[in-house]
């Protein structure tokens, strides 16, 4: 088991997310940055449907009640095991009676924790995620507490492998980064001036923004009525205008079903980018092609191969 | 039977949509070609989710035959004769109105009737789930009787009860779990329509056909 001493701001479990219930209305979840889950997996030699803890700002102390191997990826932040700094990104060993505690976070705004064997919660529609709104999966539905016990898989180890520095976490350090969009079907309601605008505009990330949705302020747009206001099918990425004007990005808890218009989506390689802004951070979003989307991507997952 | 078109969502995604109207006929072609979709189990898609006239497939962008999803999605588009497949007939209780209730009141001022009156013309329709969304188990049910179409709120809600009954235009719906809503609460329905525990959590699929039947505190109090 693994005690939480503290559960840090926001901590959650998250695997690959709950996918295939969506017509029911059953939101997704998963990891917000999907890549630096995937590392934290690799690292420990974890399957990559294994679950790990998301954290979110300000990380939890943990205590280790039995030898094992452990990671911490994402945002990057000062880390002890018993007072003893130890490195991110890199395969660290605990013994019984540990604890990994979380100092200042120095860039980024989530980071995942690999536990060799994965956390083990028991499986809600197939998935361990934690959906809170919808009080599903992790523990009891909700963000960790102190006290909470967490169990851990019994899989054994194949490989530890200490991990390459994620390419992508050269961009959390930044106060605000750019994004790919792909523009929507939607986008000729804003008009061409208002698409100008969209990508010409510096937007910043509001404090509200969570795992549902990143809220953003700056030069609002408009859109013309479409005449038919029965809400359809959302995914994660859209960037949805409110009447308000403000952009919203739908981040992985998004409701399945939504309204609002959306000018654009963020294309898949990005979506990590966004998870790792926090608050206050400023995003400014250019035009892509569905072809410069995938060779990103393809990118991305390249990163991810390691010594195979 | 009109016509349809398909639209990239982003890099992940297609939509298929239909004609842009509240209508059981395109709905049940939509659910047809949701249904195809799922029963082709192509590698790579992870959801396929129906809406009141369109069908949105989530797909991995590497691992999915783009080309053969589309032409799946074609193929079952054009099927023009689709009989409305036959919902089940479902009779949830409602106990309408008081603290269960709180916006029973403003629906019969926007009707110009009584409260009476909005419950008897809200239990006296047959409604259609065309949608779950929003929320796990959540029905958007049509068609609303005009006379008790009252839109949103204007400031939705922070907490809605598990259980609820709205109303928000011509549609109706019952929010299975306490959320934050903007629905026109006229009551609440005791029976758990979503339950996590059963292999098919979800009691309402689209295709059924609801009706609502007034109930009194004491029924709701002994049925929950």
């Amino acid at each position: 088991m693994i005690v939480v001493l503290r559960p840090g701001f926001f901590s959650t479990v998250q695997d690959d997310g709950r996918w295939g219930y969506q017509r029911l209305g059953v939101q997704v979840a998963g990891p917000m940055d999907r890549v630096s889950h995937r590392l934290a997996n690799l690292i420990v030699g974890n399957c990559s449907s294994c679950a790990t803890l998301e954290v979110t700002l300000r990380g939890p102390t943990l205590k280790f009640e039995y030898d094992t191997i452990f990671v911490v990826t994402g945002a990057e932040f000062e880390l002890f095991l018993d007072s003893v700094g130890v490195a991110m990104n890199t395969a660290q060993v605990a013994r019984s009676g540990s604890c990994l505690s979380f100092g200042e976070r120095r860039s980024g705004a989530r980071s995942y924790i690999g536990i060799a064997g994965g956390i083990d919660v028991k499986p809600v529609l197939g998935s361990r995620s934690t959906h809170v709104a919808s009080r599903m999966g992790g523990v009891d539905g909700r963000a960790l507490k102190t006290g909470d016990r967490l169990p851990v898989g019994g899989d054994v180890i194949r490989s530890v492998r200490s991990g390459p520095k994620w390419e992508v976490g050269a961009e959390v350090a930044k106060e605000g980064t750019r994004v790919r969009v792909i523009l929507g079907r939607d986008h000729k309601r804003f008009g061409l001036e208002g698409v100008a605008r969209f990508e010409s505009s510096r937007y910043q990330v509001k404090r509200d923004s969570d795992r549902m949705g990143y809220r953003l302020s700056g030069r609002s747009l408009k859109a013309t009525s479409a005449g038919f206001d029965f809400s359809s099918a959302v995914v994660t990425g859209a960037i949805q205008i409110p009447p308000s004007g403000q952009p919203i990005i739908l981040m992985v808890d998004h409701q399945t079903t939504g309204g609002y218009p959306s000018i654009g989506h963020v294309i898949t390689a990005d979506l990590p980018i966004v998870a790792q802004l926090a608050p206050e951070s400023w995003i400014e979003f250019e035009n892509c092609d569905r072809a410069s989307a995938l060779t990103a991507l393809i990118k991305q997952e390249r990163g991810l191969m390691v010594d195979q | 039977m009109g016509g349809w078109s398909l639209s990239h969502v982003g890099d992940s995604a297609v939509v298929l949509e239909f004609e842009q109207t509240l209508d059981p006929l395109v709905n049940a072609r939509a659910m047809a070609v949701g249904g195809a979709v799922r029963r082709a189990g192509q590698r790579g898609v992870q959801d396929v989710l129906e809406g009141f006239c369109s069908v949105t497939v989530v797909f991995k962008p590497l691992e999915t035959d783009l080309t053969e999803l589309i032409s799946t999605l074609q193929r079952e588009a054009d099927v023009q004769a689709r009989a409305i497949v036959g919902g089940r007939e479902i009779a949830l209780p409602v106990c309408y109105g008081g603290s269960f209730g709180p916006d029973l009141g403003a629906v019969a001022s926007f009707g110009s009737c009584s409260e009476q009156e909005v419950i008897r013309t809200h239990s006296a329709s047959v409604y259609r789930v065309y949608m779950l969304g929003f929320m796990p188990g959540f029905s958007y049910m049509a068609t609303v009787d005009s006379r008790i179409a009252m839109p949103r709120r204007v400031e939705p809600r922070v907490r809605v009860p598990a259980g609820s009954v709205g109303i928000a235009g011509m549609q109706t719906g019952l929010y299975p779990l306490e959320a934050p809503g903007g629905w026109q609460l006229i009551g609440r329905c005791p029976i758990k329509v979503f339950d996590i525990e059963n292999p098919n959590p979800c009691l309402l699929r689209v295709g059924d056909s609801v009706r609502f039947r007034a109930i009194t505190e004491e029924e709701y109090l002994q049925l929950g």
